[in-house]
């Protein structure tokens, strides 16, 4: 029988993932900036300090790379730490221990170790903060051996993903993009898990795969919508995991759909795009490629604050429907 | 001195003595003792190695510190964790690995305690508690406040030490981990080998304060400076470091004044120090010093101690036939051990 549905945030999900997780594992503790009575600068941890209490509910100092390094210490030696940063922006002053430590310690030691910890990373623009607020660091850390990146884009995966991070041996990152933190959909009660590594075909289209992630998945289905109404049938690909990525759903699709576009929010050089467009290029299905790809993201500046500056700097609808309309080359 | 001492009664004297020789049984004392020389031989032998064109990469030795990584680890049990440092070798015999395995890992080999992944500056040795030396200066630091702090929500009796040398201490994370581990009381000694230059530039050009201990204050631990190249000292403020730990009132940050009479590392030219400063420091190697304490204080006869030398010398021996003997890693498995699933 399964679980009951309700309507929940993505903020309510990732909550409820990280309650059902400390109650089934003493093992499970967070720690983070103001997580404890604040309740996490977007309110995620919530009451949890009430329901968990302080040491489990770890409010730091403002120590990023100490706290990181912290929850390295604690995984090795027998815990499950989360670790939120408050902004994922603020990981660049921890990516010591991130990067040189979490990433490689297993390999670096023969296998002797896992490092089973979660940095929850809060990321995106749209919310008027600017530059060191609103990154899309993601690529930056699917580029290293050792971590796994997974990027939810609704309450269901960001629930379903988190549980399957706390259980992993490994040291995963979870990327929450702020605009969907108060977006709601349907969330079984209960626990269940999202496996790292698979994607999800979220739209199927026979004329071009659209591959995104987080808020792009909702813009992308957004143009599909509306390109539907010309008879342009978009094939929507929720990435859902970075790394591991998941190549054979992509290359499936292309096969059948023959066009490809990425939309990604980080800037477009050197990104996600870039992967994505060269597992297609190395693959049988570029031979049933009909036009050339086309990456869809990030302008190549820092996220500006003005809106209409910011709204410039990523991809929108419009810009999804004219790019995926050209692309479709008046195939219908 | 001798005599002096020959003419009190040994109670006398033994109560007398530092905290060391009082907690420590002649049977610790001695294996401490060679657990200097396996250290000392360990790095004459990779040296040797290496001048031979047996090994890789580079090397950090610690000749000339081996009093502070076998003081410091002498009221340790496997329980216990340790972090280490790119100079680690000291480390990880002193907290009771196997010189075989390093010196496989050392020969970048299959049988090595990272199977050959990782080398001098990544041996660990979690079975007795090594959560590894780190090739990051100051990488280490973050990572015991972890352990201490899983230690205290396991509700273990155990404590979380932490080396790291001066250059460390004007690192971040130093600053980073001190202040967390004294506002969570955790059980961590941190312990800094002070040799007095990080990689060529010394203290006195690096750090505004005079001693490394002195940083201590502004996080409310105690800081406490000691003979790094005197066995007895480093042990008893060991002891008294793991004690408060042990007893819930938090980390002590413990300063062992030493230093490498050997260069940073291969690269090292030795053009930032005189050839008489590094002689006045072979006068104070701890080794011999240990050695003619302990056999003053009649826990050894000079033939024990010499039984004690060939022993370790005949271990090391026997890890570098080991190790030169071993196979290396297949090639075909350069991604394994990448993640766990």
């Amino acid at each position: 029988m399964d679980a009951p549905v309700r309507e929940l945030s993505f903020a309510q999900a990732i909550y409820e993932a990280l309650a059902i997780a400390m109650e089934a594992d003493p093992r499970v503790f967070l720690m983070g900036e103001d997580i404890g009575v604040y309740g996490g600068a977007f309110q995620v941890t919530g009451d949890l300090v009430h329901r968990f209490g302080a040491e489990r509910v770890r409010d730091t100092p403002i120590s990023e790379l100490g706290g990181a390094g912290v929850a390295v210490g604690a995984a090795v030696t027998g815990m499950r730490p989360v670790y939120e940063f408050q902004f994922s922006d603020f990981a660049t002053l921890a990516m010591e221990q991130i990067v040189n430590q979490a990433a490689k310690m297993r390999y670096m030691l023969g296998g002797e170790v896992s490092v089973p910890l979660v940095f929850r990373m809060p990321c995106g623009s749209g919310t008027g903060a600017a530059a060191q607020h609103s990154q899309s660091l993601e690529a930056w850390f699917a580029h290293v051996p050792g971590l796994k990146v997974v990027e939810p884009s609704t309450p269901h995966d960001a629930k379903g993903l988190l549980l399957a991070a706390l259980e992993d041996p490994d040291p995963v990152l979870v990327f929450e993009h702020k605009l969907l933190y108060k977006m709601k959909g349907p969330v079984p009660q209960g626990h269940y898990t999202i496996p790292i590594g698979e994607a999800a075909t979220v739209r199927q289209g026979r004329h071009v795969t659209v591959v995104a992630s987080a808020i792009m998945v909702h813009r992308a289905l957004e143009a599909a919508e509306t390109l539907a109404q010309e008879g342009i049938e978009l094939e929507v690909i929720d990435l859902r995991s970075l790394r591991p990525i998941d190549s054979r759903t992509i290359i499936e699709s292309v096969k059948k759909t023959t066009r490809l576009m990425s939309v990604y929010e980080g800037v477009k050089t050197l990104g996600i795009g870039a992967e994505i467009s060269a597992l297609i290029a190395e693959s049988e299905a570029f031979g049933y490629l009909d036009a050339p790809i086309v990456r869809l993201g990030g302008a190549e500046c820092p996220i500006p604050y003005n809106p209409e500056l910011e709204k410039a700097a990523v991809p929108q609808v419009p810009d999804i429907v004219e790019a995926a309309r050209a692309l479709a080359g008046g195939r219908t | 001195m001798d005599l002096m001492e020959k003419a009190m009664s040994s109670a006398e004297v033994r109560a007398n003595l530092p905290e060391a020789y009082r907690r420590l049984s002649p049977d610790q004392l001695k294996q401490a003792l060679k657990k200097m020389h396996l250290i000392r031989l360990f790095e004459e032998g990779a040296e040797d190695s290496y001048q031979r064109g047996l090994t890789y990469g580079t090397m950090h030795l610690s000749i000339g510190q081996e009093a502070s990584a076998v003081g410091i680890c002498a009221p340790l049990t496997d329980a216990d964790t340790i972090t280490s440092t790119h100079r680690g070798h000291g480390h990880c015999i002193a907290k009771g690995a196997d010189p075989k395995k390093m010196f496989a890992e050392f020969f970048g080999k299959e049988t090595g305690y990272c199977r050959g992944r990782g080398g001098s500056m990544h041996i660990a040795d979690v079975k007795t508690g090594n959560l590894g030396a780190n090739g990051i200066v100051g990488g280490g630091l973050p990572i015991a406040v972890g352990a201490a702090l899983s230690m205290k929500l396991q509700g273990k009796d155990s404590v979380s030490i932490c080396f790291f040398g001066d250059g460390a201490n004007n690192e971040g994370a130093f600053h980073e981990a001190l202040n967390m581990a004294s506002v969570w009381k955790l059980p961590v000694v941190f312990v800094c080998e002070n040799n007095q230059y990080g990689m060529s530039t010394s203290t006195e050009r690096s750090t505004a304060v005079k001693n490394v201990a002195d940083r201590a204050v502004a996080y409310s631990m105690p800081g406490v400076i000691v003979d790094g190249n005197d066995f007895a000292a480093v042990a008893s403020a060991s002891m008294a470091a793991v004690d408060r730990a042990k007893r819930g009132e938090g980390p002590t940050l413990i300063e062992c004044k030493t230093y490498r009479t050997r260069g940073h590392s291969r690269s090292d030219r030795n053009r930032y120090r005189t050839k008489e400063e590094i002689e006045a420091w072979v006068q104070r190697d701890p080794i011999p010093r240990f050695e003619q304490e302990l056999i003053g204080l009649g826990f050894l006869t000079a033939a024990e101690a010499e039984e004690i030398r060939a022993a370790a010398a005949a271990e090391i021996d026997e890890a570098y036939e080991f190790a030169k003997a071993s196979p290396s890693p297949d090639p075909a498995d350069v991604t394994r051990f990448v993640t766990t699933v």
